[in-house]
């Protein structure tokens, strides 16, 4: 890169020439803040001041640019200047906006904008213009673990996109669930009658396509690697392992029906005319093979009266059994009931139920099956008990409100739902892991040092936690489609499996190109490591939440750019700060806490530290400026990447510098975390909950580091926060150590 | 804007809504070449109206925030707002699409100072609160709206409030003479993601929504719920602006109704379920919520919050299909009416409020997408015909939750792909 020239661009507009001073401004960022060239415009973004910045790009060579404006969330298509590094000082918003139009607040107002071309100055000449990531991979291979609908589905689709698709297998032949299925839930007008599963026509397509490779009897013995370049030791069955290399993973692993043999209340296994729903399916299609209608097991009796147990085994509160619900067994169990209803009107058919769950067009199938004489009864089966060849079905009926018995029952068959196929759930601790009954088999053996699977959400399932971004799982470059991700149904599995195509074609062209993944996408920085100064303290290693760092064999971190993030949490873990993005680092925010001016003990000015996630804290600050809320004047806040990207040396310094308090403003934690990387807030209040040790050490009270949850709805709430962390340093006292910095 | 290049490797978006903004943004993250068609002023569709989402509680406009900073950071997607898709013609991996753009009456210069907006008098209906308050003429679409731009109200053009907003302006972005244009864009796919729109609860008629003020939809609860609501987040009811601290929630109002939407809508079990957690939120121990219900079809996950919800005492579950709702002439009070089938006994129930979990219609029915595409009996696209590259996302093509509708959003940004792949592939 070429010698950095600097330059500072200072706008008049919006009323900021009328608030402040900006000759000022100007001034400062030319003496203190050493900007090569320092110009300022009265209407920066308009196309005579964008093409100000952009000559002087081109004819004086800046690099390095301050845009002290409007806010770094606005008129991002005007400054967009890709090729040179920027910071953006919120004067409008920041300051302006957020402090009142009187003559006593003008002194103060003017401070806080100084002060941020002091910091934004401080920072450009700390940042860098990403490089990218030089050690890319390239591989645009996809690998499909699982020969299941989903599996097949997503093999199938990233091959009509162009992609090669490596397929595993477990089984000796594809088709999963549904190649046992005799039929499958319509999923198009009229939905009214059960529908062809398809599955052989899929699994043919499968086996013609060119681009598919396909491993049958085989798993997975090994992943190692990264997007755009994992490796992959497949296993077959006879002992032979062959290498695949490929760019990115979709997890198809589907789900294992529940347990019916626990299920003693309702007799399966006591009678063999109690089944489970594939059982049923198996009797359905073993009769359809004959030409026969579903006979009964025990004794290939004819079938009168069927008996449809809903939600066995599932949405209970005992927690004996699945807490949730499967969300596809009622439209089954219409389906099946149609079985018999299709085959002979006569028989009788009874789906017994608590909420019965057709959603969308469900709804017409579940008609159909009214219309055809299928009865739905609200109740709660108690038990089924097996009597000479027929089954009594006792429940109690929830409209009735009493407890009431079907005789003579001939089949039962037990809606119970999906467990997923997740392999290990690495978040256990081995103490439990032992204690399991079963143990669990890794579906995909990752070579990563925080597990072998991808990390769960609940109850086994592979899920992503963000309602906008259902398939961002925390291991880059590997997607989770279908049952293995949450309940579901075929038609759903279809959709979510192309879904998960598109995400693996988008992160190997993504790795290609050595681009972040969501929710940083196109970031071209990566973290970079100073190894000589490292103490493997495997900090790093354990906290980074998408698993992104290994160990070597000196337990030295090993990176692998094209899984991280670029949240920055190995940063803020890292105690010995070695590790740095070439636009954001510890000194990119270090040198702007320092650049900002502090006042002596007497001024009765306080300065406050406000380190705010850019996701959403930040954003609702400047909403509240959009909102003309004012706040304190003594706030200097700085956005950072994620809470988890805070380095504790940035708190002491601010305190050591003299500043009154520092303000952590980050996402929800807990359960309903809201941290758009996943832990980067939990660790962060993790980190700050060890901070009073230091700041006993230092003397000072443990109220001058606050952290706090901030929604981007807290639009009135934040100034609040504010003004009374002001009122509350007021109260304290300015800091004793003003003036040591 | 309007001078957008587009080829018939481009992929055309319809519906700047969450599934239009995702499949958008997932097929250029791909390296894909979009053009997003947005009818309103800004992106963000009716997921932006809405406080919290469901089973989280965590706020829609964080997602946003996510999905418009991958925008700006992305010069693939070109985004196209007050646009509507009138016309397309050709044939996979070769369409014209006619565009026609309605005057912003604001240019590019707009640095949102809010200038105009102080200068100007007139007020219209705000319709990011669903027309529960009034704005004024000039306006911001709200506080995230992308582009970050304000809009003049068509009405007052041609009266003094137009020039004095013009005059306000410092930034000559106040442009008085612009006209509706229309243009035509070259694409390879299309991506249909109109979503949807409420139900018209006054066809619910006995229910009462066009006769009493104290009768209200799920959407319209939202808004009140929402701090950057009508009323500030404070929930107040329409009739005299009374704390409303007994609420009824009403499911299935339009849907599973062959008189009206024969579908399930799928999400309002949810959203009242939700929604309970609003009046709790406001009223603490004071708060009564009733759902009168026929089925809680809190799917797979959810049946977690479902339980939840059940498990808080200031929460009532009626099964019951509310038969008719009167009004107190004097208090403005709702009054239910119907059966508790649990026990078949009639009630009349009182309640500050009435919300009515209202059903999701597609808010372009698939005989008006000027394109042929395969319908389902609701106007929903139910699938592609063979051979073309009009493929449905999000709730234009069911009634979908945000998760699932971001779901489909990416599985039909990978069909455009295919198609696209395609072209590029026969053209190399």
């Amino acid at each position: 890169m070429a010698d950095m020239k600097t330059a500072a661009y200072i706008c008049r507009g919006c009323g900021i020439g009328e608030r402040v001073d900006a000759a000022q401004m100007a001034k400062i960022a030319e003496k203190e803040g050493k900007m090569n060239l320092v110009r300022s415009h009265e209407f920066l973004c308009s196309a005579s001041g964008v093409q100000m910045i952009r000559d002087d790009i081109e004819k004086e060579s800046v690099t390095h640019a301050v845009i002290a404006a409007c806010s770094r969330r606005a008129k991002t298509e005007a400054f967009h200047f890709p090729a040179i590094a920027l910071s953006r000082a919120s004067i409008r918003e920041g300051v302006i906006w957020s402090q009142p139009d009187t003559p006593e607040a003008r002194e103060t107002t003017q401070e806080m904008a100084d002060d941020l071309v002091r910091m934004a100055c401080a920072e450009v000449k700390k940042m860098k213009v990403p490089a990218g990531n030089p050690d890319v991979g390239r591989n645009k291979r996809i690998l499909v673990v699982g020969g299941g609908v989903s599996g097949m589905t997503a093999a199938v689709e990233a091959a009509k996109a162009g992609y090669e698709v490596v397929l595993v297998e477990k089984e000796a032949r594809l088709g999963g669930w549904a190649a046992k299925l005799w039929k499958r839930v319509p999923y198009r007008e009229p939905y009214r009658d059960p529908a062809d599963t398809g599955i052989d026509k899929l699994a043919a397509q499968v086996q013609s396509d060119k681009r598919i490779k396909v491993h049958l009897n085989s798993t997975i013995a090994r992943t190692g690697g990264a997007p755009g370049r994992f490796t992959v030791e497949v296993a077959t069955e006879s002992g032979a392992v062959a290498a695949e290399e490929v760019g990115a993973i979709i997890q198809a692993s589907g789900f294992t029906l529940y347990d019916a043999t626990r299920l003693t209340e309702f007799g399966y296994g006591r009678s063999p005319n109690i089944v489970d729903q594939a059982g049923l399916e198996k009797l359905a299609r073993e009769a359809a093979a004959k030409g026969e209608p579903i006979r009964r097991p025990s004794d290939g009796g004819e079938v009168k009266t069927v008996a449809f147990v809903q939600c066995a085994g599932q949405r209970d509160a005992t927690g004996r059994h699945l807490p949730y619900c499967s969300g596809f067994c009622c439209n089954t169990s219409i389906k099946q009931a149609l079985y018999f209803k299709d085959a002979n009107p006569a028989v009788d058919t009874v789906v017994i139920y608590t909420d019965l769950r057709t959603p969308g067009n469900g709804e017409d199938f579940y008609r159909s099956a009214q219309a055809k004489g299928v009865v739905f009864t609200k109740g709660k089966v108690l038990s089924v008990e097996p009597t000479d060849k027929t089954l009594t079905v006792r429940f109690q009926d929830l409209i009735l409100n009493e407890d009431t018995a079907i005789e003579n029952v001939d089949l039962v068959v037990l809606a119970t739902g999906q467990v997923p196929n997740s392999g290990v759930n690495i978040d256990l601790p081995p103490e439990e892991q032992e204690k399991l009954e079963v143990k669990p088999v890794s579906i995909l053996n990752l070579a990563y040092r925080q597990g072998k699977d991808l990390p769960q959400l609940k109850w086994g399932f592979a899920d992503s936690h963000f309602i906008c971004f259902p398939y961002e799982t925390r291991r880059t470059g590997i997607y989770a489609a279908g049952p293995v991700r949450r309940p579901m149904d075929i038609a759903q599995a279809i959709e979510d499996a192309t879904g998960a195509a598109l995400k693996a074609i988008q992160a190997v062209e993504n790795a290609e190109l050595g681009r972040a993944a969501h929710p940083r996408s196109g970031d071209l920085s990566f973290p970079i490591v100073r190894l000589e100064g490292c103490t493997q303290c495997k900090r790093c290693t354990v906290e980074c939440p998408f698993g992104a760092i290994d160990e070597d064999e000196k337990r030295y971190p090993v990176f692998n750019e094209s899984r991280c993030r670029r949240c920055g949490t190995c940063m803020g873990a890292c105690p010995v700060r070695v590790i740095s993005f070439e636009n954001y680092s510890v000194d990119t925010v270090g040198s702007q806490i320092k650049a900002v001016d502090v006042p002596d003990e007497f001024s009765e000015k306080p300065r406050i530290l406000v380190l705010a996630c850019e996701n959403d804290a930040y954003p609702a600050l400047d909403m509240a400026g959009m909102r003309r809320l004012t706040y304190s004047p003594f706030v200097r806040v700085i956005p950072v990447r994620c809470l988890g990207s805070v380095n504790t040396i940035w708190i002491t310094d601010a305190l050591n510098s003299g500043y009154d308090g520092v303000m952590l403003m980050g996402c929800r934690h807990g359960e309903d975390y809201q941290c758009h990387f996943v832990k980067g807030s939990e660790l962060a209040s993790y980190r700050m909950g060890n901070i009073d040790d230091t700041l006993k050490q230092l003397a000072l009270e443990t109220e001058r580091v606050a952290t706090y949850e901030v929604a981007i709805t807290d639009i009135e709430r934040v100034p609040q926060l504010i003004n009374d962390y002001a009122a509350k340093i007021k109260e304290i006292g300015l800091s004793p150590l003003k003036g040591f910095g | 804007m309007t001078q957008a290049v587009a080829t018939n490797q481009t992929i055309l978006v319809v519906g700047g809504g969450i599934s239009g903004v995702t499949a958008a943004l997932e097929a250029a993250e791909c390296g894909k070449d979009v053009v997003l068609v947005e009818k309103n002023p800004a992106l963000g569709g009716r997921t932006t109206m809405l406080y919290r989402y469901f089973p989280k509680l965590c706020h829609p406009t964080c997602g946003l925030e996510i999905n418009l900073r991958r925008i700006k950071a992305n010069p693939r997607v070109r985004v196209l707002t007050m646009a509507e898709v009138t016309g397309i013609a050709g044939t996979r991996g070769d369409y014209t699409a006619t565009i026609r753009i309605a005057p912003r009456y604001v240019n590019g210069n707009c640095t949102a100072c809010g200038a105009c907006a102080e200068a100007v008098e007139t007020m219209v209906d705000d319709p990011f609160n669903y027309s529960l308050n009034r704005t004024k003429a000039a306006y911001l679409p709200h506080a995230m709206a992308y582009p970050l731009r304000y809009v003049l109200h068509p009405s007052i053009i041609g009266t003094p409030d137009a020039e004095r907003a013009k005059a306000a302006c410092k930034y000559s972005a106040i442009d008085l003479d612009m006209k509706e244009e229309t243009i035509k864009l070259k694409a390879g796919a299309v991506i249909w993601a109109t979503g949807w729109q409420p139900y018209d609860a006054a066809k619910i008629q006995p229910y009462g929504y066009d006769r009493f003020a104290n009768v209200i939809t799920s959407v319209e609860f939202e808004r009140l719920a929402d701090p950057r609501g009508p009323t500030g987040g404070a929930i107040l009811r329409p009739s005299d602006g009374k704390q409303a601290k007994n609420v009824a929630f009403i499911q299935c109002a339009g849907s599973r109704d062959e008189n009206h939407l024969r579908h399930c809508s799928r999400i309002c079990c949810m959203a009242s379920l939700k929604q309970t957690n609003y009046v709790r939120e406001s009223y603490g121990e004071e708060a009564k919520s009733t759902i009168y219900y026929i089925d809680i079809r809190a799917i797979d996950r959810f049946e977690e919050f479902y339980a939840k919800v059940k498990s808080d005492p200031r929460v009532k579950f009626i099964k019951s299909k509310v038969a008719r709702i009167a009004e107190d002439a004097k208090t403005k009070d709702v009054v239910l009416h119907g059966v508790d089938t649990e026990g078949y006994h009639r009630y009349a129930n009182t309640h500050d409020l009435c919300v009515l979990a209202i059903g999701m219609e597609p808010s372009v029915p698939a005989e008006r997408i000027p394109a042929e595409v395969i319908a389902d009996s609701s106007g929903f696209i139910e699938a592609t015909p063979e051979g073309s590259a009009i493929f449905g996302a999000g709730c234009a093509t069911n009634a979908l939750d945000v998760n699932r509708s971001v779901q489909s959003a990416t599985a039909a940004a990978l069909r455009a792909i295919q198609v696209i792949n395609q072209v590029a592939r026969a053209e190399a």
